[in-house]
């Protein structure tokens, strides 16, 4: 048991308890209502905007699996890297009109937004499950990061006492995200992004120094694995596997609901616009980060007996703890693991709220309470938070990790199908609710069963014309999705179908606040 | 409140500037590649490091100029 690392871990995380708590008073309003509880009344700035975002969109799991892949595979990990930068521009283009036409009309979630630009309460609650599906098994991962680093640090109890650090973090999660809202991962989210800027600048330069520099780390890694394999005759190989995959999740980052919930807790338009010029900061973080993966190869932490039974446990997600471990003083590996274990609180923070959010609106006070009032729905979600919280934990303790990360597939194969729905909504009513949902079914049944045909191998090897095209798979089930979608939507406007209403106006979509 | 947006010309030429890491990042042949090296990394890794500088300095730009 590393008793140093793990006091500085437990101050730390004390530390980030106490704020969590004491973000209810922050910006003090009535916690009572969704819009503040949900999305802390839509007052954040550039800089809060900035760290919440941050510490959204780079998870725990980001930390720990991108240099695992790294590590193990090679350049294809490295994907995370031109997916992210390619986020900016898109984001930047496209959602300041959710923002707005969600400000104008006080809609709290995508699916919210749906149901008054299509009047379509159906098409609104297929976009709020799948949201909802989506981000079930990627808080359950947020939880992966946890017990890695907790283990790391010597817990080796087994069965649920083994468990029960972890229990205890998430058990105090729940209480102050029922406090607090969305005001506490928000303001944890500064001690997140802090400590792991600190920890990864801190990692890039003293470790590679210490094995000889940069060009020693890469000689050190095997030459096949350094660059995507080159396609042979016939076959787009790795290129069009990691430009799809890249693409494809570009197109469904803003589509989850955690993301978009950070997003729409900005209070105007330019907030938005600055963060995509100021996030990408984050992507330099993650590329170093995908760097300690071969970094790790390259210190031969896997040859360390020390770290066998770990690695037997828990693969390659165990590179960098080991790499913290081998070449930091025990009060710094305190610090690094603080950082991974902080940086799962706040997505899985926000991820339950905004599961909460789409719960309560489409689905509770949509179907099951229409009569609810403001503090109705707070209350809800304030529990639905925990129940889904609740969920998460049971699933990872109970259930082999592998599911979880297949769950993740499927849910980011998922979250793409609302792409034609929600974006394309954004600039044009053409397509026809009912082709959308058709659109919609059309995609996530391909794109399951392609998956799961692919036993939750992210490419599919698709035949075409004498070429074979490895591509995501939820790439191509979107595309199928918009063929369904046009299609029908053509034969219901020969069938001269009604469209639905319109809540919205043109104007609503350029709308601001000061 | 605020100056008046750019035209539509200059809107169409801000918005092709913003997407050309974009359309960089995707083309993947292009940087698929060890050479040329920097202070021994290789092109492919320092290549997308420099893109996703030249990123957030070209959304900067293009968010001055009020696109």
């Amino acid at each position: 048991m590393n008793w140093i690392a793990l006091t500085v871990f437990i101050l730390l995380f004390g530390l980030v308890t106490v704020l969590g708590f004491v973000a209810a008073r922050w910006r003090a309003a009535d916690l009572n209502h969704l819009d503040e509880w949900g999305l802390a009344g839509r007052r954040f700035g550039t800089l809060v905007t900035w760290f919440l975002l941050g510490g959204d969109l780079y998870t725990a799991y980001t930390f720990v699996a991108v240099p695992a892949l790294v590590f193990g595979a090679g350049a294809i990990g490295f994907f995370a890297v031109p997916y992210t930068l390619m986020v900016y521009p898109f984001v930047y283009m496209v959602y300041p009109r959710l923002w707005s036409v969600a400000r104008k009309h006080g809609y709290v979630t995508a699916a919210d937004f749906v149901r008054g630009r299509f009047g379509s309460p159906f098409l609104a609650l297929l976009v709020a499950v799948t949201g909802i599906l989506a981000t079930m098994p990627y808080i359950a991962l947020q939880l992966v990061g946890i017990q890695v680093v907790i283990a790391a640090m010597g817990f080796t109890g087994e069965g649920l006492l083994g468990d029960l650090p972890l229990i205890v973090a998430f058990a105090i999660l729940a209480a102050y995200t029922y406090t607090s809202g969305l005001r506490a991962p928000a303001l944890i989210a500064v001690v997140k992004d802090l400590l792991i800027y600190l920890t990864v600048i801190t990692a890039v330069t003293v470790i590679p120094a210490a094995l000889g520099g940069y060009g020693q780390v890469f000689a050190s890694v095997e030459h096949a694995k350094l660059l995507l394999a080159t396609p042979t005759a016939g076959n787009t190989g790795a290129y069009s596997a990691y430009a799809t995959l890249a693409l494809g999740s570009v197109l469904a980052l803003f589509l989850y609901p955690h993301s978009l919930t950070g997003l729409l807790a900005a209070k105007n338009r330019s907030v938005i616009k600055r963060n995509m010029a100021l996030l990408p900061a984050y992507s330099l973080a993650l590329a170093l980060i995908a760097f300690l993966g071969y970094v790790a190869v390259a210190a031969h932490v896997h040859d360390n007996p020390a770290y066998g039974a770990y690695f037997q446990k828990y693969g390659n997600n165990f590179a960098v703890p080991a790499l913290m471990l081998q070449y930091f003083p025990s009060w710094f590996v305190g610090v690094a693991f603080a950082a991974i274990a902080i940086g799962a609180l706040v997505p899985a923070a926000i991820m339950s709220i905004a599961a909460a959010n789409l719960y309560t609106r489409n689905v509770y006070k949509e179907y099951l309470r229409p009569g609810a009032t403001p503090a109705d729905e707070a209350r809800m979600a304030k529990l639905m938070s925990l129940i889904v919280k609740l969920g998460a934990l049971a699933f990872i303790l109970f259930v082999p990790t592998q599911y979880a990360i297949n769950l993740q597939l499927l849910g980011g194969v998922w979250i793409l199908q609302t792409l034609p729905t929600v974006i394309l909504g954004l600039y044009t009513r053409w397509l026809h609710h009912w082709a959308l949902a058709a659109g919609w079914a059309a995609g996530m049944l391909l794109g399951t069963w392609v998956a799961v045909g692919q036993q939750f191998k992210p490419a599919y090897p698709l035949h075409l014309a004498g070429w074979t095209v490895s591509g995501y798979t939820g790439f191509y089930a979107l595309l199928v999705n918009l063929g369904v979608a046009v299609l029908v939507t053509l034969l219901l406007r020969a069938a001269k179908a009604a469209p639905g209403s319109d809540a919205t106006s043109p104007a609503d979509y350029e709308h601001n606040s000061v | 409140m605020a100056a008046p947006r750019p035209g539509k010309l200059k809107r169409t030429l801000l918005t092709v500037l913003l997407f050309v890491p974009f359309f960089l990042a995707i083309a993947v042949p292009v940087y698929n590649r060890l050479d040329p090296s920097l202070f021994g990394v290789p092109f492919f890794y320092w290549f997308q490091f420099a893109l996703i500088i030249v990123t957030a300095i070209i959304t900067a730009l293009v968010y001055k100029a009020r696109l």
